[in-house]
C-alpha cells in the first residue's frame, strides 16, 4: 500500500508528454542561488538559474566558448575598437511584456553604471568591476562611457577605450537584459549593506524579470527547490520542457543517492571517482571540453629563493605533471603547458616546456645555491572545484615530488572558506594550489586576472618583470586589431613560460554532468553555461 | 515556587549574556570570516579591505559586538552571508525551525514509544531472548555512526526497494501551501492530504536515524529503574496484600520507575539537536542542523550566532522546565 500510494504520488507530480514535449526535469544543484538577479551575483549556482530566464545580447554557441547573436542580430564596431552598434532583435518581449528594444538595453547599462553605495562593492558587482573597471564618478575611468539609441532596434555602446574582452564579455550572465519596467517596480537596485552582510531587493529574490525560454515561478526555501516554468511567448523555439525544477542538495553523495533513486535527473560536477560506476548503472556521463587551469601558484612575497628564476624552473622540472594527471584527474584532463586551454585565443605552441626531470630540478636548485631549499605549502580543505576535484590527492602527488628533489615542504591545511583563500589572497604561502574557470573565450580573463596587477596571489611585485607584465597584458587587452592582438598574447605566453614563471601551470580539467537516461538534447558547454532549452524528459 | 522560577530565570540570563560574548568573540577568532564567502576566490586585497571597511570588520572586537548588540535589540541579527546569503538571520532561523522541531518530535516520539515499552518488557524478562536482542539493539544503536546508518537505510529502502524518499522535506514539485513550515500538520490544515503524506514518508528514514541514540539511552534507563523498583519494600507489600498484578505493575513499578525516564527524556531533547545536525546533512532536509553545518562550512557568523544562542536557550530552558518539575514533586529542593 506505502509503495502503490507513493507511486500515485510521485505520478501525479510529473506530467509528462508522449514525444518529448512537456514534462518535468529536476536538477540536483550543489548550492543555493544568493538571488536572481544575476547583475549582482558572481557564483555558478545563481546563473545556472537565471541563464534558464535571461538573455544577452550575445550568448555562447552550445557546445563551445564562440559568440554567436542573441537579443543582438548583428553588430560592428569602429575602427578604433570604441563605439559599438549593435542591432537588436525585433519582437522580442520580456517575461511582464515589456517590449524589449534599444531603450531597454540603454536602460540596463545606466543602471549597471550608476550603481550607488553597496552596489559598488565588489561582493555585489564583481562582474561590472572586471569587466568596466568602474562606476559614474569614480576617480578610476570606467570602460563604459555612455549608451545611445540611434533608432528603435539600435543601440550603440561608447567605451572609454578599446578592449579585447568585446563583445564576447556581453555574454556574460550578469550582463543579462531585464525588464526596466520590472526592475523598477520592484526596486532592483535597493540592495544595502546590513550587519555583516547585505539585504537584496524584491527584485532579486521574488520577480526575476527576462526575456528567456524559462520564466521564474518560485523559490521555496523551505524545501529548496526552484521552479521554472516555460515562457509560452518565447520569440524563439519555446522550450520543450513545461516545467525546470532545481532542487538544492548541499551533500555531493546525497545527489548521487537522489539521481540512483530516481528522485532527480540530473546533477553537476559528479565525483570523478563515481563515474565509472554511474556509467554502469546506466546513467549519461557526459565530459566537457576543459575551459579551465589548475596551478601550483607560487608567492614570491615572503621567501627570496622564490624570487630566483632558477628556483621556480626546478619546481616546474621535479613534479609529474604527468603521473599527477593519470592518477589524480578525471579521464579527459590534460597536462598544460601554459595558463590557459589551447581553445583560447594566443595559446602558443612553442612555449618552454617542462617535462618532468628531477636530476634537472637538483641541479636547477644547487646552481641557485638553494639545495636545502624550505617551502610552506598551502592546500585547501572542504572543497571541490571543478579543476582540482581532490585537493588532498593532489597536494600529496606534488608534495612527494618535490621532497624528491630535496626540498623539504611543510604542509599547511586550511578549510577553503575557513582561512585558505584569505592566506593565499593575501600572499601568505610560498606554493598553493588554485585554478581558474574561464568566463569567456578571452586570454584577458585567465592571464589578465592572474598578472594585470602586480599586488596578487604571486606577488609578481616583488620581481622586476612584474610591472613590465601587466603592462603588456594591458596593451595587449587594448589592442583593437585582432591578429595583432592574438600575436601579442602568444608573446606573452611565451615570456610566462621562459622568461618569468610567476607559477606553474598543472592541468586542465574537463568537468563532468550526469543525467538519467530519460534526459535528451543537453548540450554541453565548456563555459559549464547549459542551457535546458533544447532538453527533452522521456518517461 | 516563584521566587525560585525567578532566580533560575535569571541565571538563565547570565548565562545566556556570556555564551554570546564568548561566541561572539570565538567565531571571529576563527581564520577565514564571511568576506571570503561573500567576494568567492576571485577577490583582490583592495576589494577585501573595501568591504572589510563597509561591513565594519576592521573595528575593534567590542566595538562590534556593541554594535551588534544595538542592531539585536531591534530585532535585527545580522543577515545569512553562506548558508542563505542574503536573508535576514532570524528569518533563516524561523524558516529552519519547523523541520528540524518536526523531525526531532517525531524522533522522540519513536525513542518513547518503543523505548519504554521495550524497556519494561526486557527487565520483567530478564535474561530472556527478548532482553539480550533489545540490550543489543540499543548498544549498536549508540555505536553506529548516523551516516552509516543514514546510508544503509536510504540504500534499503530508497534505492534499492524504491519504498521511501532518499532525501528532502517533500517531492520537488509538489507545490504544497505553507501555512506554519510544519509540512505534515500543513498538509492536514490545508486538506492536502498527498502532501501531508509526502513530507510524513519523507521523515520516515530520518526519523528512524535520529531516533537511535535517545532509543538506547530511554531502553536503558526504563529497564534499569524498572528493575530497581521491582525489587522495592512497597512492591513486596502490594503483592503481599493481593492486589492484581496489573495495578501493581502500573501504580506501583511503571509510575515510580518513570522518574529517571522523564529527566533522561527532558535531556535527550536538547542532545537531539547536535543529532540533527548529521541526519539533516545526510538527509537533506533544510533544517537548524543543516544551517549549523552549512554555517561553519562557509563562514556564516551571522546564522551561526542566531542558532548556537537559540539552541542554548532551549536546552537551558528544558533543563529548567525538568527542574520545576522535580521542584513541584520534591519541595526539599526549593529551599536549597
Amino acid at each position: 500500500m506505502l509503495t502503490a500510494s507513493l507511486a500515485a504520488c510521485v505520478a501525479s507530480e510529473r506530467d509528462s508528454a508522449a514525444g518529448g514535449e512537456g514534462g518535468t526535469l529536476i536538477f540536483g544543484a550543489a548550492g543555493a542561488p544568493a538571488l536572481f538577479d544575476p547583475f549582482y551575483a558572481s557564483d555558478g549556482e545563481t546563473f545556472r538559474v537565471t541563464r534558464q530566464m535571461m538573455e544577452g545580447l550575445v550568448d555562447y554557441k552550445p557546445g563551445t566558448a564562440e559568440i554567436q547573436p542573441e537579443l543582438a542580430t548583428n553588430w560592428d564596431s569602429s575602427e578604433d575598437g570604441t563605439t559599438w552598434t549593435f542591432q537588436l532583435r525585433k519582437g522580442v518581449r520580456f517575461h511582464d511584456g515589456t517590449a524589449f528594444n534599444a531603450e531597454a538595453v540603454c536602460a540596463n547599462f545606466e543602471r549597471w553604471y550608476n550603481q550607488t553605495g553597496a552596489g559598488r562593492n565588489s561582493a555585489l558587482s564583481y562582474y561590472w568591476i572586471e569587466t568596466f573597471g568602474g562606476f559614474a564618478g569614480d576617480d578610476k575611468p570606467s570602460l563604459y562611457e555612455s549608451c545611445e539609441t540611434t533608432g528603435e532596434f539600435t543601440a550603440v555602446l561608447n567605451l572609454t577605450r578599446p578592449t579585447s574582452k568585446f563583445p564576447d564579455a556581453l555574454g556574460l550572465d550578469s550582463f543579462s537584459m531585464q525588464s526596466p519596467t520590472a526592475m523598477k517596480k520592484y526596486r532592483a537596485n535597493d540592495v544595502k549593506a546590513q550587519g555583516t552582510s547585505f539585504v537584496y531587493s524584491e527584485y532579486a529574490k521574488k520577480h526575476p524579470t527576462g526575456t528567456g525560454p524559462f520564466e521564474f515561478v518560485s523559490y521555496d526555501e523551505g524545501n529548496g527547490t526552484i521552479t521554472l516554468a516555460r515562457n509560452e511567448d518565447y520569440w524563439g523555439e519555446k522550450a520543450k520542457l513545461s516545467r525546470l525544477i532545481f532542487k538544492i542538495i548541499p551533500d555531493e553523495n546525497v545527489r548521487k543517492q537522489e539521481l540512483l533513486a530516481g528522485s532527480i535527473d540530473g546533477y553537476d560536477f559528479p565525483n570523478p571517482a563515481d563515474l565509472k560506476s554511474l556509467r554502469e548503472a546506466g546513467f549519461n556521463v557526459q565530459i566537457r571540453d576543459p575551459f579551465n587551469i589548475m596551478y601550483l601558484g607560487i608567492t614570491q612575497k615572503n621567501n627570496p629563493a622564490l624570487q630566483d628564476l632558477r628556483v621556480r624552473k626546478a619546481l616546474a622540472y621535479a613534479v609529474d605533471r604527468k603521473n599527477l594527471v593519470q592518477a589524480n584527474l578525471p579521464e579527459g584532463a590534460e597536462v598544460a603547458t601554459q595558463f590557459y586551454p589551447d581553445t583560447v585565443d594566443g595559446y602558443a605552441e612553442d612555449v618552454q616546456k617542462y617535462p618532468y626531470d628531477p636530476q634537472k630540478a637538483k641541479q636547477l636548485l644547487a646552481e641557485a645555491g638553494r639545495s636545502d631549499l624550505t617551502l610552506e605549502f598551502f592546500w585547501p580543505t572542504q572543497v571541490t572545484r571543478p579543476y582540482m576535484p581532490d585537493p588532498r590527492g593532489i597536494f600529496n602527488a606534488i608534495a612527494g615530488d618535490l621532497r624528491a628533489v630535496g626540498i623539504t615542504v611543510k604542509p599547511v591545511s586550511k578549510p577553503w572558506n575557513g582561512g585558505y583563500l584569505d592566506d593565499v589572497n593575501n600572499a601568505r604561502a610560498d606554493l598553493f594550489l588554485l585554478g581558474w574557470t574561464g568566463d569567456y573565450n578571452s586570454p584577458d580573463n585567465f592571464i589578465g586576472t592572474f598578472f594585470g596587477n602586480t599586488e596578487n596571489q604571486f606577488y609578481t611585485g616583488a620581481s622586476p618583470w612584474g610591472a613590465e607584465l601587466a603592462r603588456q597584458l594591458q596593451a595587449a587587452d587594448q589592442e583593437p586589431d585582432a591578429a595583432e592582438r592574438e600575436a601579442m598574447y602568444a608573446d606573452i605566453n611565451r615570456k610566462l613560460m621562459s622568461q618569468y614563471l610567476p607559477a606553474v601551470p598543472l592541468s586542465h580539467s574537463p568537468p563532468a554532468i550526469v543525467t538519467s537516461k530519460k534526459v535528451q538534447g543537453l548540450v554541453t558547454s565548456p563555459l559549464t553555461a547549459e542551457e535546458f532549452a533544447s532538453v527533452s524528459i522521456a518517461e | 515556587m516563584l521566587r525560585y522560577t525567578i532566580r533560575r530565570l535569571g541565571q538563565l540570563a547570565i548565562v545566556l549574556a556570556v555564551l554570546s560574548v564568548l561566541l561572539f568573540a570565538w567565531l571571529r577568532s576563527l581564520p577565514g570570516g564571511p568576506v571570503s564567502a561573500l567576494l568567492g576566490n576571485r577577490a583582490t586585497p583592495e576589494s577585501r579591505a573595501r568591504l572589510v571597511e563597509r561591513l565594519g570588520l576592521d573595528e575593534p572586537l567590542y566595538v562590534q559586538y556593541w554594535n551588534f548588540l544595538q542592531r539585536a535589540a531591534s530585532g535585527d541579527f545580522g543577515v545569512s552571508t553562506g548558508v542563505q546569503r542574503g536573508t535576514p538571520a532570524l528569518q533563516v532561523f524561523l524558516q529552519r525551525m519547523p523541520a528540524t522541531l518536526e523531525l526531532s518530535a517525531l524522533a522522540l516520539l519513536l525513542a518513547v514509544v518503543v523505548g519504554i515499552p521495550l524497556g519494561y518488557l526486557a527487565a520483567r524478562r530478564r535474561g530472556s531472548w527478548l532482553d539480550n536482542i533489545s540490550i543489543t539493539w540499543s548498544l549498536v544503536g549508540v555505536a553506529v555512526p548516523v551516516f552509516f546508518l543514514a546510508f544503509l537505510l536510504k540504500y534499503i529502502f530508497a534505492i534499492e526497494l524504491g519504498l521511501l524518499p532518499v532525501s528532502g522535506r517533500q517531492e520537488a514539485g509538489i507545490n504544497a501551501t505553507e501555512v506554519t513550515g510544519f509540512y505534515i500538520l500543513d498538509g492536514i490544515l490545508t486538506r492536502e492530504w498527498d502532501a501531508a503524506w509526502d513530507a510524513f514518508l519523507h521523515l520516515i528514514l530520518p526519523a528512524i536515524a535520529l531516533s537511535t541514540i535517545p532509543f538506547a539511552v530511554i531502553f536503558r534507563i526504563t529497564r534499569a529503574a524498572v528493575l530497581d523498583v521491582a525489587e522495592e519494600d512497597y512492591v513486596r507489600t502490594a503483592r503481599a496484600k493481593g492486589l492484581t498484578a496489573m495495578v501493581i505493575r502500573g501504580r506501583h513499578i511503571l509510575r515510580n520507575a518513570m522518574l529517571p525516564v522523564v529527566t533522561t527524556i527532558g535531556l535527550q531533547t536538547g542532545a537531539l539537536l547536535s543529532g540533527a545536525v548529521l541526519t539533516e546533512q545526510v538527509f537533506n532536509i533544510a533544517g537548524l542542523g543543516q544551517a549549523l553545518s552549512l554555517g561553519f562550512q562557509r563562514q556564516d557568523f551571522a546564522v551561526l550566532q542566531v542558532v548556537i544562542i537559540a539552541a542554548a536557550m532551549v536546552y537551558v530552558l528544558v533543563n529548567l522546565i525538568v527542574d520545576l518539575a522535580y521542584a513541584a514533586i520534591d519541595p526539599r529542593l526549593r529551599t536549597r
